[in-house]
């Protein structure tokens, strides 16, 4: 075969197999939302489940979900930013910083049922904490803390130097360079990285699994310490083991939109932030 | 005094950034010292269930048995004593509640005080008994009884063992094996599915789409990373697995082909982000010394910038891999999560996360099966560490010179 | 022998050649100097179309090579850069075997005779003056040469598929005044069988190495003629300035 000819039927088979990428997407967003459009409604998502959860809406999932991401992103996102801060401005290149990449990477890479274990372990039993908000948020925040702190870091590395050179030669001092010309500048970026790990956050359910989530509790949480549902575990209860799948059904494909919606206005919101600000913070 | 103060709050935050520097290795300090704290507690438990023991009549010569063998004794797989060292004689296994049958509650006593009493006399009139009872009601001062030693769970038997049945009794059977295949397995299956259509798109992406198809396929990727794990898993569970049952005619859908393709999908973005970000990479001088000399862009790109990238691929492999042994909720909602040794991909498998998830709510907390379950979290733990190193050292390795 | 009528290059909006015609006989060096920026380097890649790889270009005119205008769309350009080698301005061999990146071109033009590649590798080793410094160790990687061994490496990698012209790209920029001096050896011996045409920042480079030079400034051929003529007695004020060091 003439090498061309075989260049021809390589590139058409990559082309296929990025359509065939694409294809995928657009079939499970498709199906989400063909099969979830019917039962999202105003009243789906503000009221309780009832019959069982054969009937009814999912708001106390959504306040439940919206109290994680809450709880997650207050403990994550100092703590990540500051780590951040801390890597690049701080530490220089030594073998601590080395040191903590690595943790930061192990950290990432570490499944989250794992993290469900660790956080029922410590948070849950240790601490005393129950099947608590608290609990839970403790290791979702801990879960997205890696995303945090290297959005923050590569968000902080893409600030010229020259930018804290001129800072530092009007006799600012390196905190002061920091919270006034380097962070403003970053935080476009950092926000991008928050916005991804809410997104995340939400959509999570090993973690919540024995740190947090109840089966069913349709009323609102009054503090810290209570259960909450969530709606990824919302969403795996009506699938496998509601009192009747089959009557279930709408609701887990209202859940699971709701789900995906969250997750397409967070990329949405994120690509928008990159799109606007992107231009602004690479000037060099 | 006011440069003090700045000073003081200063110092303050340096410190403060410090500390948090240190949060990510204290995360991970923590959770090695609180897994193995729980999942080693293991091999220091019993065989059999807490606060019971073994009898046996005190003519019986045997020794201690293993778990295993015990399990195979009360499902009457192992019948005669000779079978385990004894005289050639029938087992007759006999649990606690099997006194019920023999006498009328009201024999027993109005507290059950006469229990220990009545016990003492089944396994003293049998010489073939092997009796499973609470250390509450073991006879005092029977000379006709004798305890069997019990050993504590071998790590042969958890990490050997080819049973997880881990609330039988009067032994629960640990064996991790079919769970370890079980996760290698649908992941492996589902990396030979992604590595081909992942390199493809990268490639793609990489060497040929233009600008506009970047901008569509970009974000197409970014959002198939952000689908969360049970809307796959719900996906898989409404869609694939029906689909699959009929196209192959199959008992069930839930099946580790079923897993494998979601999680093939899941693996997806892993793949194609890392890969392409290597082949980029590839010096320009590089793609021009080749095109220069008469190859094509296809040849170039297979005979210089994916074997220029072949250590960011490799990379990307193995995270997508760890990807894939760590992922939970979609497995365990398609896979249909039967405890046994995979054969085939049209059977249902069970992997490692599946089983957490599974029964961790199940498990009474500090008991054998709880501390099984953290053993498992162990096994995973090391997996990914194991693969986040190694996707680190093989990432750093310089080109491949000698080819 | 290569040919340019008329030849206008933009990269987006910039005007990088300016109506640039030119003819190079075969079998001579021929030298195209000038400040950074002038476009000769542009000029040289037009002649194996390496120019196609940059996006957003664009091209008036004709360049014939071989009596055909190589902007035809009949050309095929993996052809076309068969026949005209190209050595770059920084070496850049293949991460293999010496061996391998002088086979190379061969294999991807589908030349599979075991025997015969052994031999062209041999050939073109001992064409680029390599052959004795490395036949021992011909499986051990290419990254393992110094710089100049490396840079004709480069050469002989270009010349194992025949090809009739020869660009080079700065050839000698990367590289210590002894491998400078083997290189341009090299291109008085390889003047027998190839029409090289090569791009320098060294003045004294082009006089030494080549019959002809072209100098270009801002995008235009400024003056193209024999060598000796154009560095003793050069026609336009703005050789003459940049010659003597008062412009570039």
């Amino acid at each position: 075969m003439n090498k061309r000819t075989k260049q021809r039927i390589a590139f058409a088979i990559f082309r296929l197999l990025s359509l065939a990428v694409v294809g995928i997407l657009l079939w499970i967003l498709g199906f989400i939302i063909y099969r979830g459009a019917g039962t999202i409604s105003w009243e789906f998502l503000t009221t309780a489940p009832t019959d069982g959860m054969t009937g009814g809406g999912i708001l106390p999932a959504i306040v439940g979900t919206l109290c994680l991401v809450a709880g997650s992103v207050v403990f994550a996102f100092p703590v990540g930013l500051m780590s951040g801060i801390y890597m690049n401005e701080y530490a220089g290149n030594g073998f601590v910083v080395k040191f903590i990449r690595v943790m930061t990477n192990n950290l990432g890479g570490i499944p989250s049922i794992v993290f469900g274990l660790f956080g029922m372990a410590l948070f849950v039993n240790t601490f005393g904490f129950g099947d608590s908000i608290i609990a839970g948020s403790f290791t979702l925040g801990l879960l997205i803390l890696p995303l945090i702190i290297r959005t923050t870091e590569e968000a902080l590395k893409a600030i010229p130097q020259s930018f804290r050179s001129g800072s530092l030669a009007l006799g600012a001092s390196k905190f002061q360079t920091i919270v006034r010309v380097t962070l403003p500048m970053a935080f476009p970026n950092i926000v991008t990285g928050l916005i991804l790990s809410i997104g995340r956050v939400s959509g999570e359910t090993a973690p919540i699994l024995f740190t947090v989530a109840a089966y069913f509790l349709p009323r609102l949480p009054h503090s810290i310490f209570d259960q909450v549902m969530a709606l990824p575990y919302h969403l795996y209860v009506v699938a496998t083991s509601g009192t009747n799948i089959e009557a279930s059904r709408p609701i887990a494909y209202g859940t699971a939109l709701t789900l995906i919606l969250i997750v397409l206005l967070m990329n949405l919101l994120a690509g928008l932030l990159r799109k606007y600000f992107g231009g602004k913070v690479k000037t060099d | 005094m006011r440069k003090r103060i700045r000073k003081i709050t200063e110092h303050l935050m340096q410190g403060l950034f410090t500390l948090s520097g240190g949060v990510t290795s204290l995360a991970i300090i923590l959770i090695i010292i609180f897994l193995f704290k729980e999942g080693l507690g293991l091999f220091r438990s019993s065989e059999v269930e807490k606060a019971y023991v073994l009898a046996v009549n005190v003519s019986n010569p045997v020794g201690a048995l293993d778990s295993r063998q015990i399990k195979e004794i009360f499902d009457y797989t192992y019948t005669n004593w000779s079978e385990l060292g004894g005289a050639d004689a029938e087992i007759i296994p006999f649990r606690f509640e099997d006194i019920f049958s023999i006498y009328d509650e009201s024999e027993l006593g109005n507290d059950y005080e006469l229990l220990p009493e009545k016990l003492g006399e089944v396994i003293a009139s049998e010489p073939n008994i092997l009796a499973f009872l609470p250390e509450l009601y073991v006879p005092k001062d029977n000379a006709d009884l004798r305890i069997l030693p019990l050993r504590n769970i071998s790590p042969r038997s958890f990490f050997g063992g080819i049973e997880w049945m881990p609330t039988a009794t009067p032994a629960a059977q640990f064996g991790v094996l079919p769970l370890i295949m079980g996760t290698l397995w649908v992941s492996f299956f589902a990396i030979l599915i992604a590595l081909p259509l992942g390199l493809g798109v990268a490639i793609y992406l990489s060497e040929l789409a233009d600008e506009r198809m970047r901008k569509l396929l970009k974000p197409a990727i970014e959002l198939l990373a952000g689908i969360p794990s049970v809307v796959y898993g719900f996906f898989g569970l409404v869609v694939l697995v029906p689909l699959i049952q009929r196209a192959l005619n199959l008992p069930v859908g839930e099946t580790a082909l079923a897993g494998s393709l979601i999680l093939a999908i899941m693996a997806l973005p892993t793949i194609i982000t890392i890969a392409e970000d290597a082949m980029r990479a590839t010096p320009k001088a590089m793609r021009e010394a080749s095109l220069a000399l008469g190859a094509t862009h296809w040849q170039t790109i297979y005979k210089v910038i994916v074997p220029y990238a072949s250590s960011g691929i490799m990379a990307a492999v193995v995270l997508g891999v760890g990807r894939a042994i760590g992922e939970t909720m979609a497995v365990l909602m398609v896979t249909g999560n039967a405890a046994v040794m995979p054969r085939s991909m049209f059977e249902s498998v069970r992997t490692i996360p599946a089983t957490i998830a599974a029964e961790l709510g199940e498990a009474p907390s500090g008991g054998t099966h709880y501390q099984s379950l953290f053993l498992l979290g162990c096994i995973l733990f090391l997996i990914t560490l194991v693969v986040s190193i190694s996707a680190e050292v093989i990432s750093k390795q310089p080109v491949n010179k000698g080819l | 022998m290569i040919e340019t009528r008329n030849i206008d290059f933009y990269y987006g909006s910039f005007h990088a050649l300016k109506n640039v015609s030119i003819r190079i006989e075969p079998h001579t060096v021929t030298a195209f100097i000038g400040p950074s920026g002038c476009g000769k380097s542009t000029f040289l890649r037009l002649f194996n179309r390496m120019n196609d790889l940059i996006e957003n270009t664009s091209l008036t005119g004709e360049c014939i090579v071989d009596g055909e205008n190589i902007y035809n769309k009949s050309v095929q350009v993996d052809d076309l850069r068969k026949k005209v080698g190209m050595v770059f301005q920084k070496p850049n061999p293949f991460p293999k075997s010496i061996f391998e990146n002088v086979a190379y071109g061969l294999r991807v033009n589908d030349v599979r005779d075991k025997a015969f590649i052994r031999q062209r590798v041999e050939e073109s080793l001992v064409s680029a003056a390599l052959w004795d410094e490395v036949k021992d160790k011909l499986k051990k990687s290419a990254f393992e040469l110094s710089g100049g061994q490396q840079q004709r490496l480069c050469i002989a990698r270009a010349l194992a598929v025949s090809p009739s012209i020869l660009l080079m790209d700065e050839p000698a920029s990367a590289l210590d005044p002894i491998s400078t001096s083997k290189i341009e050896e090299l291109i008085h011996i390889l003047k027998q069988e190839y029409t090289i045409v090569i791009v320098t920042h060294n003045m004294q480079q082009a006089a030494r190495v080549s019959d002809r030079t072209g100098f270009f400034m801002l995008g235009e051929l400024v003056e193209y003629s024999d060598t000796k003529k154009m560095f003793l007695n050069p026609e336009k004020a703005e050789t003459q300035n940049y010659i003597t060091g008062r412009f570039g």
